[in-house]
């Protein structure tokens, strides 16, 4: 349906404004007159005129001059043009600096009235489209997303806007399942590379050869399989952000590699010959403590140092406790839309289980407890029964006893419980288990664990 | 039963009322009676432009409407105008009883060409059907060819067809379906 935009006229003589406002909704706009410039505020305060036709010469009371200011104070987006019988260039200038949009001399040709008002209404138009638009963009990816009213939190929220407009290299730390790509999207969003691609990679899903690949790019024949050039993720994120995740698992030549590209923001792809030039910015992210890795030698200091021109540490959920109960409220509205369950809230019992639990895996835990505690809850309200399983968790996390099993069903149960500790990261499974990757695969396809 | 008037606003031709009458009996689904002609009230002339006060006119028109009337339409030589327009070809009240039609601006000799009856007749009808759609609520339509389309000058009056597009006449059988043609 079409809108219809409310338009004001204000003049002392009823003849004008009553014959101009029949003329207007004959048109199809809702109009509506004021004899003076008191009378149009009043009206203003109640309706947000798209457009208010304003005669500049009223007796008594305020001018036309005066109502055009008042009104920009009360309703700074209605756009306001001036009527004026008379064609002096001293009034026009005086109405266009106190921000008349237009000026329009009377008696003007019906055409004038019909092309200045569907232009103002086009613009209006675009511009209210504009802003919802943004508000969606801003909405998805903004701090708005970070729910948090502890003090660390708010002071890296506040740094994310600061740092949102420049180039440098951001490091974020944090254990799994803190919010990293979160902040990393904040950082890019807020800034002037909003409307530039914003690329993530896990550098720990990858074998090296693959993330070379991934990241540089391959030119046609450069491996088993490359059967055309196809463009990395640097040249993808070119003008925006690339986040490379869990930085801190890159092989040692990778690492020189993306030293390289920090340096002169050049690379060769995989099997080529032309250096690409790219215009990117990297956040990297890691739940690793790099400072350790360096002293280690794992990690080169030079590739550290140049990540870690800004950094962020997250902190873990232990340690911001308050928004525990915050989190939990989104979680249960979003979740228990997206599912259909008409689940309003949490019981304070089961709020109370959930702030003394010490969350390893931070946010995402909290999150998947919740959706776990939604679908099968069968109540409107999540009670700390819903939870009884986390105390058994951390229980299991607490003490020790070791039943009368066979060792091999110890051992399968570990396995279990620790992956269930990862959310199912079997990299982060095997570290904590003591164990290489392949090892705990061989072992996953021993115990029939399904992951 | 209820009642569409015609007046005449000064000296009007016959053949335009005829005209004027039959298209509005080809359309609406109430008899057409003619009223005698009425005199330009005295202050509707403005001497300083040389033209009509199209209100004042219709003020007028509306005075002298019979009390069954469901619709007053007056047509006149006068070349009217209101203050902020330089001119109008006709006003309506939208949704209202009230409609004027001048015939000034649609003769051929308004722009210096010689008098032609057979484009004055196609413009009267497209202004009449134009006004008389205000007073069954239509306001203007998007569709060009639309005779409720939006007219400023008058190369826009003859771009468009004498008929209403599909929306604003179907528009136009519901409110004939109402008593008087009012709002349901």
């Amino acid at each position: 349906m079409k809108k219809v935009w409310p338009i004001l006229v204000v003049d002392d003589e009823e003849v004008m404004s009553e014959s101009m406002a029949a003329w207007l909704r004959e048109d199809g706009y809702r109009v509506d007159t004021a004899a003076n410039g008191q009378a149009a505020l009043d009206l203003a305060k109640a309706t947000d005129y798209a457009i208010c036709f304003i005669d500049l010469k009223m007796p008594g009371g305020m001018d036309g001059i005066e109502t055009m200011m008042e009104m920009r104070r009360v309703r700074p987006d209605s756009s306001i043009i001036i009527i004026t019988a008379y064609a002096t260039v001293d009034t026009a200038i005086q109405a266009m600096k106190e921000g008349a949009q237009e000026y329009i001399v009377k008696p003007c040709h019906p055409q004038e009235i019909s092309m200045l008002v569907s232009r103002i209404l086009k613009l209006k138009k675009l511009q209210s489209e504009n802003v919802i638009l943004r508000k969606k963009i801003s909405r998805q990816y903004k701090h708005h997303d970070i729910i948090t009213k502890n003090p660390r939190m708010e002071e890296i929220l506040a740094l994310t806007q600061e740092i949102a407009s420049l180039r440098s290299t951001v490091l974020i730390r944090g254990e799994s399942g803190t919010g990293k790509e979160l902040v990393a999207r904040a950082i890019h969003y807020s800034g002037s590379r909003a409307e530039k691609p914003f690329v993530s990679v896990s550098c720990a899903a990858l074998t090296e050869t693959l993330l070379e690949s991934e990241l540089f790019g391959h030119e046609k024949g450069s491996f088993t399989g490359a059967e055309g050039q196809t463009k990395g993720k640097f040249e993808l994120a070119d003008g925006g952000t690339i986040f490379l995740d869990e930085i801190g698992d890159i092989s040692g030549k990778l690492q020189a590699d993306l030293l390289r590209v920090l340096q002169e923001r050049r690379f060769y792809r995989v099997g080529g010959t032309d250096e690409v030039s790219v215009d990117v910015r990297v956040i990297a992210a890691t739940n690793k403590n790099l400072p350790e890795e360096v002293k280690e030698g794992r990690f080169r200091d030079d590739l550290y140092y140049r990540l870690n021109v800004i950094e962020i540490h997250i902190p873990p959920l232990r340690e911001r406790r308050e928004d525990i109960p915050l989190l939990a409220e989104h979680f249960v509205q979003r979740i228990a839309s997206e599912l259909g369950k008409d689940i309003s809230g949490i019981s304070v019992d089961a709020l109370k289980l959930l702030i003394d639990y010490d969350w390893p895996g931070n946010v995402r835990e909290l999150e998947n407890v919740i959706e776990r505690a939604i679908v099968t809850s069968h109540n409107g309200t999540l009670e700390d029964g819903d939870f009884a399983w986390l105390t058994q968790r951390k229980q299991g996390t607490q003490s020790w006893d070791v039943p009368d099993v066979p060792l091999s069903e110890l051992e399968r149960r570990a396995i279990i419980s620790v992956l269930e500790r990862k959310q199912g990261n079997v990299k982060e499974a095997a570290m904590a288990l003591g164990i290489d990757r392949s090892t705990l695969y061989d072992k996953l396809k021993r115990y029939e664990i399904t992951h | 039963m209820k009642v569409v008037y015609l007046v005449a606003i000064g000296s009007v031709p016959k053949a335009a009322l005829e005209w004027v009458e039959a298209t509005i009996g080809e359309w609406c689904p109430w008899p057409v009676r003619r009223l005698a002609a009425l005199d330009f009230p005295a202050d509707s002339f403005d001497t300083k432009r040389g033209q009509y006060k199209s209100v004042e006119i219709m003020k007028a028109v509306s005075r002298s409407a019979p009390a069954d009337a469901t619709r007053i339409l007056g047509v006149t030589e006068g070349d009217l105008a209101i203050p902020t327009l330089t001119f109008v070809f006709g006003q309506a009240q939208l949704d209202g009883a009230v409609a004027v039609v001048s015939l000034a601006r649609l003769r051929q000799e308004f722009y210096g060409l010689p008098a032609d009856e057979n484009v004055l007749r196609e413009r009267l009808v497209k202004e009449v059907l134009h006004e008389l759609g205000h007073t069954f609520g239509l306001t203007h339509c998007a569709e060009g060819k639309c005779v409720m389309s939006l007219a400023t000058h008058i190369g826009l009056v003859d771009s468009k067809e004498q008929r209403y597009c599909g929306h604003c006449g179907a528009h136009l059988v519901r409110r004939f379906t109402t008593p008087d043609g009012e709002k349901s």
